[in-house]
């Protein structure tokens, strides 16, 4: 462990302290929004926007290179196309609600597909696998800065906005009949999942990232009653999980992402077997 | 002058339709040439077989739906706008069972309106909290509402409806999932709000109808009014097209005989 905190504090590796502290400050961003995401049943919308994400990875890496627009980075196009994919979402589901499985599935399957087209057309070598699959190696003190603005961002109307959140996830129906801009508030909740998703990127990687998102409020579910006790303790395991998977993918030599979801479906899948003792015993 | 006429006239008649007509893209109308006058203070109950429409008009009265044809008026205004002197009560089937939410926070809900960025102020918790009282359900204020039988969670719901404070209660289904017994102090409590405020039923207990209403309105497609005491066996078959077996409510069937709905 002491060798690990050199390691950590050392010089020579600074993607490593990078990525402990993207993983804990987006944990809270993750256990807030993601009790959201968990609670008005959107995991498939947030899932579609994650893989959406690669599009605008590609175009950013193809502008680039291509244009040679050196301060284009990945992450900016990452934040565009989520947040456009969000809209796109969230106008089918508020105004399309029959096609909305369908269109789902359209839309997850073109950003990847855009994303790739753009990677296959850029010239030079992109390790497509790191974007896919996250690689910690990837983040820089760029993305450690976007993640504190990205977080802030993200957190500022979770906490402003909390009872009309609270109201369209619980009953949309009542809210909007009590004058709350539901549309609004829930195209809100989505950009929030857009951009919460890419701070995990990086660790996590595109596809995995759903995971991170839905499986601690999803543990946290069956200790807490409340939503911010729920958001409190999901944010708290999400902290717990992307730092041990860090340090595990870190001395086993393994990659990150796959280690941290592996870690989070293990304390899904231990937090359903608690629950059902519980209910078997009481 | 005449404003003033008009004026008088409406706010004796809640809800006005006029030749309405309804249907869901170009189908066939779920609801067609539909007339109906709600007086203030009045209780009726909206009754039906599935599928003829009542939660059609419901969401017509809430300004959910617009109608094809027609008119309706709440509160002599376009019903987007009643709508928020209307008290509403879905059922609670319909809302998720395990979301993790007090039965405070649920009826604070009721007071959403109230400011922009929907803070509550200490006025909408006292609010709130006389609601509760109203309902009898003050001793479950920190409770989580996924941990209330049926019977208490319809009776959030319906704190939840009496803390916006308003003229008209619209319950869906207020009995669909309660115990017989609490029926009976349902019914006295819904009769003691109804000296302050209109009540608006949506059910399809015909035992309900009977005792606890003064008019009965039965949607199949076409809306016909009844007052209570008109009401025959005959008038119900008509409009549900079908017979329809009526069950006595106030008579215990040997157990296991069959299962109410």
């Amino acid at each position: 462990m002491l060798e690990l905190w050199q390691e950590f504090t050392g010089a020579n590796i600074p993607f490593l302290r990078y990525a402990f502290i993207i993983g804990i400050f987006s944990s809270i961003s993750f256990g807030i929004v993601g009790t959201y995401v968990v609670t008005r049943r959107i995991s498939s919308i947030a899932g579609a926007i994650a893989h959406c994400v690669l599009g605008g990875i590609g175009a950013a890496l193809y502008f680039r290179t291509n244009y040679h627009l050196m301060w284009l980075q990945p992450i900016y196009g990452a934040i565009i196309a989520a947040l456009f994919a969000a809209l796109l979402l969230g106008l089918v589901s508020i105004y399309a609600k029959q096609r909305e499985d369908t269109v789902i599935g359209a839309i997850w399957a073109i950003g990847m597909a855009t994303g790739l087209l753009f990677i296959a057309a850029t010239p030079g070598y992109v390790d497509l696998h790191s974007y896919l699959f996250g690689n910690i190696l990837l983040t820089s003190f760029n993305d450690v800065i976007v993640t504190l603005v990205l977080g802030i961002i993200v957190l500022l109307p979770a906490v402003v906005f909390f009872n009309n959140l609270l109201a369209v996830c619980f009953d949309n129906r009542f809210a909007e009949l009590r004058g709350v801009r539901v549309r609004l508030i829930y195209l809100m909740l989505l950009a929030m999942t857009a951009l919460t998703i890419v701070l995990m990127v990086d660790i996590v990687g595109i596809i995995m990232v759903i995971a991170l998102l839905t499986l601690p409020p999803a543990v946290a579910g069956h200790f807490t009653r409340r939503i911010w006790s729920m958001m409190f303790l999901s944010a708290i395991l999400s902290v717990i999980f992307t730092t041990s998977g860090l340090v595990a993918s870190y001395r086993l030599d393994l990659p990150s992402g796959p280690t941290i979801v592996i870690i989070a479906g293990a304390g899904y899948l231990l937090s359903i077997i608690y629950a059902k003792i519980k209910s078997a015993f009481i | 002058m005449d404003q003033e006429m008009v004026k008088t006239e409406n706010s004796d008649c809640i809800i006005c339709i006029e030749n309405l007509s309804f249907s869901y893209d170009s189908e066939a109308p779920v609801l067609s040439n539909v007339n109906l006058r709600f007086r203030r203070l009045e209780s009726a109950c909206i009754v039906g077989p599935n599928g003829g429409g009542k939660s059609t008009l419901l969401f017509l009265i809430l300004g959910l739906l617009k109608p094809s044809h027609g008119k309706i008026s709440v509160f002599g205004e376009n019903p987007e706008v009643a709508r928020l002197k209307i008290g509403y009560m879905p059922q609670h089937i319909q809302l998720d069972p395990d979301f993790p939410i007090s039965v405070m926070e649920v009826v604070l809900m009721g007071r959403l309106r109230q400011h922009f960025w929907g803070r509550y102020s200490q006025q909408d918790r006292t609010i709130a909290r006389d609601a509760m009282a109203e309902m009898s359900i003050d001793k479950l204020r920190d409770r989580p509402f996924s941990s209330l039988s049926g019977g208490q969670r319809q009776r959030v719901l319906i704190a939840r409806a009496l803390a916006c404070q308003p003229e008209l209660l619209l319950l869906d289904e207020p009995t669909a999932n309660v115990d017989p017994g609490v029926q009976e102090h349902f019914y006295d409590m819904l009769h003691k709000l109804n000296q302050r405020m209109s009540i608006l039923t949506v059910s399809h207990d015909l035992g309900f109808v009977s005792e606890n209403v003064d008019s009965v309105i039965c949607v199949n497609r076409e809306i016909h009014v009844h007052p209570v005491s008109e009401l025959t066996g005959d008038m119900v078959r008509d409009m549900y097209g079908y017979g329809v077996n009526l069950v006595q409510h106030n008579y215990r069937c040997s157990e296991g005989s069959h299962t109410h709905a």
